[in-house]
């Protein structure tokens, strides 16, 4: 590990995580042996997606703000990188200013690096990287994300669903996708025309299923009803541990963690690596 | 995946004209570089934190103010508070020459003024961190 103290970082040391996470970002191997060094710890995963402009920044801001008084947060805010140049303007720092100089929240902006699906390809390590530095909660904000952006669900104990007025009608909600991945629905910019109809609306369609799902209306600048969202949070987290459900969740994560660092190492292969790999999958798979 | 490069554009201060920041924070992502920009009206202390949290290979502060001064040294002092003292400081905007001397003794890694080209910038920030 060239020059990152393990005795800092086990000491949660702020500079000492920025430098890892750097190393995380860059190098796949190195990440596994930094984070493979730290213990295990207790901490849950908060998810943020919705399109772009919908507020997740800001809210995650209020949030983090809120849960800081009793415990360290840490908040990864995720922008896309360019296709073509591989540069990327991260702004969400911008929308969180109540935390940015708050001791208790550390804020890292990170670029999707043509990693589809709303995250990037080290959110994995750099998640559990937080947890095992001593943050309670680490709060992850995807990309504005469109209809398919859905792998927060599989990285995430909890996801939060944020929408706006105005972006579609109730067909929109019908369609398979990011509808479906959120735990909890959050109608922001609720002083906008149309908000508390699109809450009704969820609450239509959501009853079309079975599982009840809480859907609150927010205002993310003016903090209103920020406490509450604060509350179903803890409530959610207070019913996943009770179930059991957390466990799988946890499961899940290790596991998407396992397949998403395959999958980043064999995208560096040649295609007649490829090619053999494919037929060793045969024979563990049975030919299938 | 490789190494890229990360910068960091802070605007210090009271001081609302944001429209060269955004320009050269554009010319970095285009010249394939992540560029983490924190908008408007930031403390030294608040770029110096932000600094810290992304790990920024480079910083550029753009002052159009006035205040250069007196916020430049401010900046560096708590980037040395954080135990980053180390990472190069850009300053942009409109800076006379003879402040640009002083800056530069300073601390401040370059200066550039009205006119530099995007060209110029993106250069330098390579050649620093390599």
């Amino acid at each position: 590990m060239t020059e990152l103290s393990l005795e800092k970082l086990k000491a949660e040391d702020v500079k000492e995580i920025s430098k890892a996470l750097t190393i995380i970002e860059n190098d796949p191997i190195e990440a596994k042996k930094i984070v493979g060094a730290l213990d295990e710890k207790d901490y849950c995963v908060i998810g943020l997606t919705g399109s772009p402009g919908s507020g997740k920044s800001t809210l995650t801001d209020r949030l983090a703000s809120l849960f800081s008084l009793k415990e360290k947060i840490g908040i990864i805010a995720v922008d896309p990188s360019s296709p073509f140049t591989g540069g990327a303007f991260l702004g969400d720092r911008i929308r969180m200013k109540r935390t940015s100089r708050n001791d208790n929240v550390y804020i890292r902006s990170m670029a999707s690096r043509g990693k589809l699906g709303g995250l990037s390809p080290s959110i994995y390590d750099a998640v559990e990287l937080l947890g095992r530095c001593g943050f309670k909660k680490v709060f992850v904000e995807t990309v504005g994300a469109g209809q398919s952006e859905t792998d927060i669900a599989n990285l995430a104990d909890i996801v939060l669903l944020v929408l706006a007025p105005g972006l579609g009608d109730e067909i929109q909600m019908l369609k398979a996708g990011i509808m479906e991945i959120g735990d909890i629905y959050v109608v922001n910019k609720m002083d906008i025309e149309g908000a508390s109809r699109l809450k009704s609306r969820i609450e239509a369609v959501l009853d079309f299923s079975n599982h009840r799902k809480d859907v609150i209306l927010t205002d993310g600048i003016k903090g209103t009803n920020l406490e509450e969202l604060a509350r179903l949070i803890e409530k959610e987290l207070q019913f996943l541990k009770e179930s059991g459900k957390i466990d799988e969740k946890r499961k899940k994560r290790k596991r998407f963690n396992k397949l998403n660092t395959v999958f980043q190492e064999l995208k560096e292969l040649p295609d007649e690596a490829i090619d053999r790999l494919v037929e060793e999958l045969k024979k563990l798979t049975g030919g299938r | 995946m490789g190494k890229k490069i990360k910068v960091l554009i802070a605007k210090p201060g009271l001081d609302g004209h944001d429209r060269g920041a955004k320009v050269v924070a554009m010319a970095l992502r285009d010249a394939g570089m992540e560029v983490i920009y924190t908008g408007l009206r930031q403390s030294p202390e608040d770029i110096a934190k932000a600094a810290l949290q992304e790990d920024v290979d480079v910083i550029g502060l753009s002052i159009l103010s006035g205040a250069h001064m007196k916020l430049c040294p401010r900046v560096l002092e708590f980037m040395k508070q954080y135990g980053i003292g180390e990472k190069p400081v850009f300053v942009g905007g409109i800076i006379p020459e003879d402040d640009a001397l002083e800056l530069k003794k300073m601390g401040i890694f370059e200066v550039f003024g009205p006119g530099t080209s995007l060209e110029k910038i993106i250069d330098s920030m390579r050649k620093i961190v390599k």
